[in-house]
């Protein structure tokens, strides 16, 4: 059913389509011929690369097809592609039919299981996608805690337990990198700066079916005789590995392609089709967030599908690019791998600081102090994020020259830093707070952000580097501040913003155990970690001195009652979502940010009419401010489907 | 509401089994430990090393076998030692030489008089290049090199276990257990075919060149 | 908008009474971390360099005792005091800014990291650490003073085992590390295949051990004890039991150690290849 310019719908059951039958649905372009097709692209692509490999005599003598493994996984990632209906549009195209802006629309729950344009969906297929793969790689950090009680004798298999490692960085950083831009990024840009739509809502659902089929190539990794590298896929060690490791390189190249991909989207989206009003100084704190990771995304990942090549073809054709006595250097994975680690770990930092600094006016009622300082802290943290990438290799032999320096922008990156801190306080000075559970997981970020950050001081110090380099210290480091940092605030945003999301409230008790249990026992399972660093623990091992004996099991069992409160937010979830289902209303907690002057669950159409945008959503303390924007533009038409 | 319960029990069950097999197939699989037989207070560790185990999983690896009491050949690397004891190790080995990384592990240490026999010849020092594997326990300072076959025997072996009769050298050499604990053994020499040093594949997979000793 | 108003006389002088309190705990606290925890913070005084981390370490902690202190107080009355009173939600005073006090918190932290990075910098091409214990390539900058008489040894990493050559010596390798006591010491790390990390954790000496790559860092033992080597790089399936124990000798017990080594592997030292700062070791793989 199609509206004509001027007559708006009446309401959004207008819009309802009638639904294909399930059968229909079953047939079309969905999940499971995704599956099918990633099936048999991978038949394929093995066959093939049998083919090719059997001509070389290193990949026969090998026992282990790499050849095989890659082009079985790259051909996987096509045919899932295909299966999926992404190149529907692209070919439809070519055969001469005419340029459309979305799909059909529809309505109904297939629309999850298949790929979608509706923003909003990709950012819930996003979230169950992003919560699946933490909690695996959660699970196997509980088997790593378990592994570590005891000081010598292993339960794990030696072998299997670095696969367990690399399957816990690996999952946790790929999952995670996309944890703020996937579910709540994509949801709520469009809502923040009053647009209908990403930018480019059909890369929008391939970021996101390329995130899911990672996930699950990089599970596969066990199927292929694991890999012992960790998350860092050092050279010339991956070059060497087993099959598992052509599973990182696929899995991990297709999340630089998505991470990629979501930061160009975020930042044309934000570029282009803000409403009108919304000028640059009135976009909400959590949209500079993501667009500053956006551009570090943008920057940063093709650097790391260039190293991962490197290394398959170090793995295939016999290449030495990280060997020396081919004439190749481990240096060169080590910086190629840095200047995109380090920019990542801050591609996961800076949506946490734009959730919380957004989180913390509407719960303290007051305006958040420092707008504009916060965003050049944010700007800054983005560009000296570039500059910073070699105090991971501080002690592995650079030119000593360098040292200096790199301590020098390290150190500099902890005063942006500081200024997010800086403008928390501010905001809460005479504040009037309310303890509600998105509230507590953003005071608790600050708390562990200060010591995740202070012990980052500790690293920056090349002298105090030396005590610390490569040992639990830094583990502890990068875990508060990832963890601490960045998992809390996402809490804090799944908690907020979930209601808005699914029009159900999450319950507030469950809610308050699962804080002060995780908040608790988070702090309880990495601090002891910061001692048995100093006391000489290496990273990546199993067996470790007896005398860290009694802190490893104090601290194995305070991971365990830390992965027992994410079982407090499962269930959270379940029963919020799927038994109680209690309505939340438009605006539960009263706030004055734009999303929340749309009704809950937001209509397909996000606007019924184009906001005009008055201010930046801070007004608090002003009786007569106004309102954040005024729904005065023409009822512009939805087209078919329920969509522009 | 009854539906919507049973299918979050049906998830987790399904989710609850994922994870058990993947604890129990994947994560604690291992070799299972081959006690050595013990006579008298000495135990004999009767082992071989083969260039090519023919079969499943990985029929182009080197590896490890060792020999149970009953005389039957298991491929494993996890062995079973007492605590305190002497150990006398017989290996027959049955691969060709591919030469040692570090010359230094050319030359025995820890064992009980610091030699070893190659074919009924004591030696204190192999050549370097003619090494095809070593048998060496980081932990106690035990390491034996363990001469090749020629490259051009007659008779090779192809598939484990591998039989007297194929061409093999034989290597003994004994050694004194410490107290109760485990302690990784592994092989030195870069032999794992085609990988890049040689110490790919086999050589950092328990169960072909590198293992445990379980001293209790 | 700025904040300038005087706080009205019925309101508490909240800011007098943060840096009150954020006052007296530092005085109790800084003095306990200098002389309480300050002698147990890691690595200890077994070498010049554990030394020299040792006191930087203790800096850092006492600077950052403060900090964290300031903002955990702030915090702590923040979320005591500045509550909302009762069910009914009321707005906050409209205050979004002040220039005063950004410009003061940007100073002071620009002149603490400044700072900071400025005692790093001439701590570590000092010559008393000598680099500090960290492993500063095959051009090495910071040296110590009289690094013509240093002892050199080389470090040779491989999976999974580390072992030891002294190249004034006759080039003999060793199992085990001894090392003689109050004399200047020229580590050169390197590995046969892939990186590692030679940790002296006692001694306070890290450096990687790249393939192809001479790593060269300084130490000057001052105890003599033994020390655990670790490796700090993940190496493969062994990585975490590549440990060895190593010892620092009196000058006349390495002489005589070193001497027993010698004869101990007089046979085998023959078939090493010559010294070498780096080794490529071949063929690349075993051919099939």
């Amino acid at each position: 059913m199609s509206t004509s310019a001027g007559v708006p719908p009446a309401t959004p059951q207008d819009l309802e389509l009638e639904q294909p039958s399930t059968g229909r649905q079953l047939l079309g372009f969905n999940i499971l011929w995704g599956i099918v097709g990633g099936a048999a692209g991978y038949a394929l692509g093995h066959w093939l690369g049998t083919r090719i490999g059997n001509h070389i005599h290193a990949q026969m003598a090998t026992d282990q097809d790499d050849i095989a493994n890659l082009l079985g996984l790259l051909l996987a990632t096509v045919g899932w592609l295909i299966g999926l209906g992404f190149f529907n549009y692209p070919v439809g195209r070519m055969l001469g039919r005419p340029a459309t802006l979305r799909e059909r629309e529809e309505h109904g729950p297939w629309r999850y299981f298949r790929l979608c344009t509706d923003h909003k969906v990709v950012a819930i297929q996003y979230f169950v996608a992003v919560l699946f793969f933490f909690f695996v790689g959660g699970l196997n950090a509980m088997f790593i805690r378990g592994e570590l009680t005891s000081s010598n004798a292993t339960f794990i298999q030696p072998g299997n337990y670095l696969t367990l490692v690399g399957l816990h960085g690996t999952m946790m950083l790929m999952m995670m990198s996309a944890g703020v831009l996937g579910p709540l990024g994509n949801y709520l840009v469009p809502l923040m700066i009053g647009a209908r739509r990403m930018a480019f809502p059909r890369v929008e659902a391939l970021t996101l079916w390329l995130t899911v089929l990672a996930g699950f190539i990089l599970l596969s990794a066990i199927l292929m005789g694991g890999f012992a590298t960790g998350w860092t896929g050092y050279a010339p060690l991956a070059d060497q590995a087993r099959g598992g490791m052509d599973a990182y390189i696929v899995s991990f190249a297709l999340i630089g392609i998505s991470l990629a991909l979501v930061g160009l989207n975020i930042i044309a989206t934000v570029m282009t089709l803000r409403a009108p009003g919304m000028v640059w100084n009135r976009l909400p704190i959590f949209v500079w967030g993501l667009v500053t990771t956006s551009i570090l995304a943008v920057l940063a990942a093709p650097v790391l599908l260039a190293a991962l090549f490197m290394t398959a073809l170090d793995r295939t054709v016999d290449t030495s690019f990280f060997v020396s006595s081919g004439g190749g250097s481990p240096f060169l994975w080590d910086n190629l791998f840095w200047f995109f680690g380090h920019p990542e770990v801050y591609i996961l930092a800076l949506p946490g600081f734009g959730i919380v600094l957004e989180i913390l006016p509407v719960f303290a009622r007051k305006p958040l102090w420092g707008y504009r300082v916060a965003v050049s802290g944010m700007f800054g943290v983005a560009l000296l994020s570039f500059m910073v990438w070699q105090h991971h290799l501080f002690v592995s032999g650079i030119n000593a020259n360098l040292r200096p320096f790199y301590m020098f922008t390290t150190e500099l990156i902890s005063i942006p830093t500081g200024i997010i801190f800086l403008i928390a306080m501010g905001t809460l000075w005479r504040a009037r707070i309310r303890y509600t559970v998105p509230m507590l997981f953003s005071l608790a970020f600050f708390f562990n952000f200060l010591i995740g950050g202070v012990s980052g001081v500790y690293l920056s110090d090349v002298p105090s580097d030396v005590t610390t380099h490569g040992s639990f210290f830094v583990m502890a480091h990068f875990h508060y501040t990832i963890m601490g940092g960045l998992v809390f605030a996402l809490m804090a945003g799944i908690y907020y913003w979930l209601p808005k999301m699914t029009g159900f409230k999450l319950n507030e008790t469950l809610g308050k155990v699962h804080f002060w249990m995780m908040f608790v026992f988070f702090n309880l399972t990495f601090f002891p970690l910061f001692i048995v660093g100093l006391r000489g623990m290496p990273r990546r091992v199993t067996a470790y001195d007896p005398s860290l004996h009694g802190l490893n099991v104090f601290v194995s069992i305070s991971a365990f009652c830390l992965g027992a409160s994410m079982l407090v937010l499962l269930a959270n979830l379940v029963w919020s979502l799927i038994l109680k289902r209690e309505q939340a209303g438009a605006n539960p907690w009263h706030s004055k940010s734009l999303e929340w002057q749309l009704p809950s669950p937001v209509p397909v159409y996000n606007f019924e009419r184009i906001p005009v945008i008055n201010a930046a959503p801070y007004g608090y303390g002003l009786p007569d401010a106004p309102p954040v924007a005024d729904f005065v533009g023409p009822r512009v038409p939805v087209g078919e489907g329920g969509t522009t | 509401m009854t539906r919507r319960l049973a299918g979050i029990a049906i998830a987790l069950a399904v989710l609850i089994g994922l994870v058990i097999l993947y604890s129990s197939e994947f994560l604690t699989n291992a070799p299972a430990a081959v006690p050595a037989s013990v006579q008298g207070g000495t135990a004999h560790l009767t082992l071989q090393t083969v260039p090519t185990y023919g079969h499943a999983p990985e029929p182009d690896w080197v590896s490890y076998l060792v020999q149970d009491p009953s005389g039957h050949w298991h491929h494993s690397t996890i062995f079973k030692l007492p605590a305190h004891s002497l150990v006398t190790v017989t290996l027959y080995q049955y691969d060709t030489s591919s030469g040692l990384r570090n010359p230094f592990l050319a030359q025995v240490r820890g064992t009980v008089d610091g030699t070893a026999t190659l074919n009924g010849k004591p030696f204190s020092t192999a050549s370097s290049d003619e090494a095809s594997h070593t048998f060496t326990v980081p932990d106690l300072g035990l390491s034996v090199p363990l001469s090749g076959i020629s490259s051009s025997a007659k008779n090779p072996c192809s598939a484990a276990p591998c039989p007297l009769s194929n061409d093999h050298n034989t290597i003994t050499f004994s050694f004194r257990t410490p107290g109760p604990g485990t302690y990784r053994w592994q092989c030195f020499v870069p032999c794992a075919a085609a990988f890049i040093f040689g110490n790919g594949g086999p050589m950092q997979t328990i169960g072909w060149m590198s293992g445990e000793l379980v001293v209790s | 908008m700025e904040a300038t108003r005087i706080p009205e006389p019925s309101e508490p002088r909240h800011a007098i009474r943060i840096v009150g309190i954020w006052a007296g705990l530092t005085v109790i606290c800084v003095p306990l971390v200098i002389f309480v925890l300050g002698p147990h913070i890691p690595p200890g005084h077994a070498s010049q360099q554990s030394s020299d981390q040792h006191q930087i370490n203790v800096v850092l902690t006492t600077l950052a005792t403060p900090i964290v202190l300031m903002v955990w107080v702030y915090f702590g009355y923040a979320i005591t005091v500045f509550r909302q009173a009762g069910e009914t939600i009321v707005d906050g005073p409209p205050i979004d800014g002040n220039a005063r006090i950004q410009l003061t918190w940007l100073s002071v932290t620009s002149a603490i990291v400044l700072g900071l990075a400025v005692y790093g910098t001439i701590d570590l091409f000092s010559a008393s650490a000598a680099g500090a214990g960290g492993g500063q390539g095959p051009n090495p900058l910071a040296k110590p003073a009289n690094v013509g008489s240093a002892l050199e040894v080389q470090v040779i990493g491989q999976q999974w085992l580390w072992t030891f050559r002294y190249p004034g010596y006759g080039g003999v390798e060793t199992a085990t590390l001894a090392l003689p006591v109050n004399r200047e010491i020229a580590i050169h790390v390197t590995s046969l295949d892939v990186a590692h990390s030679f940790w002296a954790y006692e001694l306070g000496v890290k450096a990687d051990a790249i393939p192809g790559s001479d790593n060269v860092v300084y130490v000057k033992p001052e105890q003599i004890r033994s020390f655990q080597v670790r490796c700090a790089e993940l190496c493969g399936l062994w990585h975490g039991h590549m440990n060895t124990t190593g010892r620092v000798l009196s000058q006349p017990d390495f002489g005589s150690w070193i001497a027993q080594q010698e004869q101990q592997y007089a046979a085998v030292t023959k078939q090493l290849p010559p010294y070498s700062h780096v080794y490529y070791p071949s063929p690349l793989r075993r051919a099939p």
